[in-house]
């Protein structure tokens, strides 16, 4: 077949791959720059190699700040998913509260992060916040400035709080996708509760399960603002993040090379693992 | 098995039903004889699912109840009543296999593995799917998933009734005809009492021995086929039972003779005064086509099936339908229709009148 030459639509395309370069292709280059080369300011940079890389990957900083977000990562998506399809199967399928329920599901997810971090972090003190004021006034000694656990527990339950009602709503609508002759199906088969769950209403929400976990997987592998507005990392470096950890060595200490460097390095670790959901997820689909 | 017996059963899906209008099965009683094979026929929406899923327990009758052998039911859940249904669409359990999605109404009732795999087999064997019994049920044809469900409609033995929701729909023309037929003799050979919705009036008058005709959510004749045919109660079991329906035309009834558009017709029975609309219907096959006798017609359109001739006349602005043999010469000078006397049904408001 013969293929028809216009040059011209180079020039089309040209306005977006100026965008793209200017809004990640050149930032990203910059950040491998700066990764293989130390500065001691006024913009005089000397090469450095692999030192940096080499230098983290022995380092225990990065490996507790990774430990402590897989650790938080897996605690919110084992809380979140069953929650969330729980909380989906007792929602009204129709009708005036079936919108009610919608709308109240959504309110969480429509709040800026930081403010969700400002709600949680004010809710949490023992002089005017409410739950913190109540926990002390039932005789639980509760300070997440001060406590680690007191730190873990408000920082995931202020995430169940913010994101299982996207969950949820992502459950809901795999739900509400099931035919009602299945359920009918499975009463004259006499299938109990369980088992329509385990062979029905699973398996038809095993594609959006998928959506959700790598949702809820990579948001809170990034996460920063809220646990940064609650607790800032602490106490001592108990909820220090991988992106907390990374600004905190960008900016506080405005170390550019080893910062560079941990940042290439989050980045492989989310595009490794994003690309295991997504072959999972393939393979899912291809089998359905 | 049992017998199921209704009684002045009636649904609504409104919560408040004013009128008849607002009922989707109107007042109906009736008997389902133990054994016996039932079509319930009708057009769409006039409530032949809605009368199967109130049997089957899936929906309770705004009034009414249900008995089996005499046993009233009208509020137990479907897993009481023992019930085998089979739905329009095909329902599969998709992670599992085919053994599995049949052995599951069994294994959910308990009964040991070993008589689960028999009849598993017994039954895969009658839908033809043997040979694919360890594949997993997913990504299998729509034609092989409503086997699946039929398959597992009928691994029970022991059920009261067996109910059909219009199963062979999605599956194709010569399929059908197969499973018509094994449904038919799983019937002879067990007994069970089956209950058949179509909308097919072929599928109807061949699997059942007797046929329910619905209109409007209202049962308007029970009958065999033949009865079906030849005196239908209603006039839309004449206009939906037969290709082409029956001929209805207007008609003045006077003792044994009625006067219709274009002159009079003999009728072999007296009839009494008559009130409402009053209609006489003949059925296409009892017309003849004649040179010399009967009511004069314009013929507009003459269609060769193959089998007969259809022949679509008009009578005096009334459109009639005559079925003539294959070998019938058709001449321009055959301009008069004959209608057979002992084929008139006369009908006052839609319902069949008896005469005297």
């Amino acid at each position: 077949m013969d293929k028809t030459v216009n040059n011209k639509a180079w020039f089309l395309v040209l306005p977006v791959l100026v965008l793209v370069a200017f809004s990640a292709v050149i930032p990203l280059m910059t950040v491998v720059n700066y990764s293989v080369q130390d500065t001691f300011g006024n913009n005089v940079f000397f090469w450095a190699g692999l030192e940096w890389f080499k230098d983290l990957l022995s380092s225990d900083r990065m490996w507790n700040a990774l430990g402590r977000q897989l650790a938080f990562s897996t605690i919110i998506i084992a809380i979140e998913i069953p929650l969330g399809i729980f909380v989906a199967l007792h929602m009204p399928k129709r009708g005036f509260w079936a919108s009610v329920v919608l709308v109240l599901m959504s309110l969480p997810l429509l709040i800026p992060w930081n403010v969700v971090g400002t709600i949680w972090q004010i809710f949490g003190r023992v002089d005017i916040g409410l739950l913190g004021y109540v926990l002390d006034a039932i005789g639980i000694d509760y300070n997440y400035t001060q406590n680690t656990f007191h730190a873990w527990a408000t920082v995931i339950v202020m995430d169940v709080w913010h994101w299982t009602s996207l969950v949820a709503l992502l459950a809901y609508a795999g739900l509400q996708s099931i035919p009602d002759a299945y359920y009918q199906a499975a009463k004259i088969d006499q299938a109990s509760r369980w088992k329509v769950f385990r062979y029905i209403e699973l398996p038809k929400m095993a594609g959006v399960l998928m959506i959700a976990i790598l949702l809820r997987f990579m948001d809170s592998f990034m996460i920063y603002t809220e646990p940064f507005v609650v607790t800032g990392g602490g106490p001592g470096n108990a909820t220090t993040f991988l992106s907390i950890d990374l600004v905190k060595m960008a900016l506080g200490q405005f170390d550019l090379g080893p910062a560079a460097a941990f940042s290439l390095m989050y980045f492989l670790v989310i595009l490794l693992i994003s690309w295991v959901f997504y072959t999972i997820m393939t393979n899912l689909d291809k089998r359905g | 098995m049992a017998k199921i017996t209704l009684e002045n059963l009636a649904h609504s899906y409104l919560p408040n039903p004013q009128s008849q209008d607002d009922y989707a099965l109107k007042q109906l009683d009736h008997d389902w004889d133990d054994g016996a094979a039932y079509a319930l026929l009708g057009s769409s929406g006039c409530g032949k699912s809605t009368l199967l899923n109130i049997i089957s327990g899936l929906l309770v009758p705004s009034q009414g109840r249900i008995l089996f052998d005499g046993q009233d039911v009208t509020r137990a859940p479907t897993a009481e009543r023992n019930i085998a249904q089979v739905f329009q669409f095909p329902v599969v359990y998709d992670t599992m296999t085919v053994h599995d999605n049949l052995a599951f109404p069994l294994r959910n009732r308990g009964r040991d593995e070993a008589y689960v795999a028999e009849r598993v087999n017994e039954i895969a064997q009658m839908i033809g799917m043997e040979h694919m019994l360890s594949r997993k049920a997913r990504g299998l044809t729509a034609d092989a998933k409503q086997k699946i469900s039929l398959g597992r409609g009928m691994v029970r033995k022991d059920v009261n009734a067996l109910l059909f929701d219009e199963p062979l729909t999605v599956i194709d023309p010569h399929m059908k005809w197969e499973l018509r037929t094994q449904l038919k003799k799983l019937h002879q050979d067990f007994g069970h009492t089956m209950i058949y919705v179509t909308h097919d009036q072929t599928e109807a008058l061949t699997f059942a021995d007797k046929v329910v005709v619905m209109y409007d959510g209202r049962v308007v004749q029970i009958g065999t086929p033949e009865e079906l045919f030849e005196r239908p109660e209603h006039t839309f079991v004449g206009y939906f039972i037969g290709s082409p329906g029956m001929n209805l035309l207007p008609a003045k009834i006077d003792g044994n003779q009625a006067l219709v558009p274009g002159g009079t017709v003999a009728l072999t029975q007296g009839y009494g005064p008559l009130a409402g609309n009053i209609q006489i219907g003949v059925r296409p096959e009892y017309i003849r086509l004649s040179r010399d006798e009967g009511l004069p017609v314009t013929i507009r359109r003459i269609e060769d099936v193959g089998r007969h001739k259809i022949i679509r006349a008009d009578l005096m602005g009334h459109e009639i339908n005559i079925i003539a043999p294959e070998d019938q010469q058709i001449t321009p000078d055959m301009t008069r229709a004959a209608f057979d006397p002992a084929h008139i049904n006369v009908y006052a408001d839609d319902w069949r009148v008896t005469g005297r």
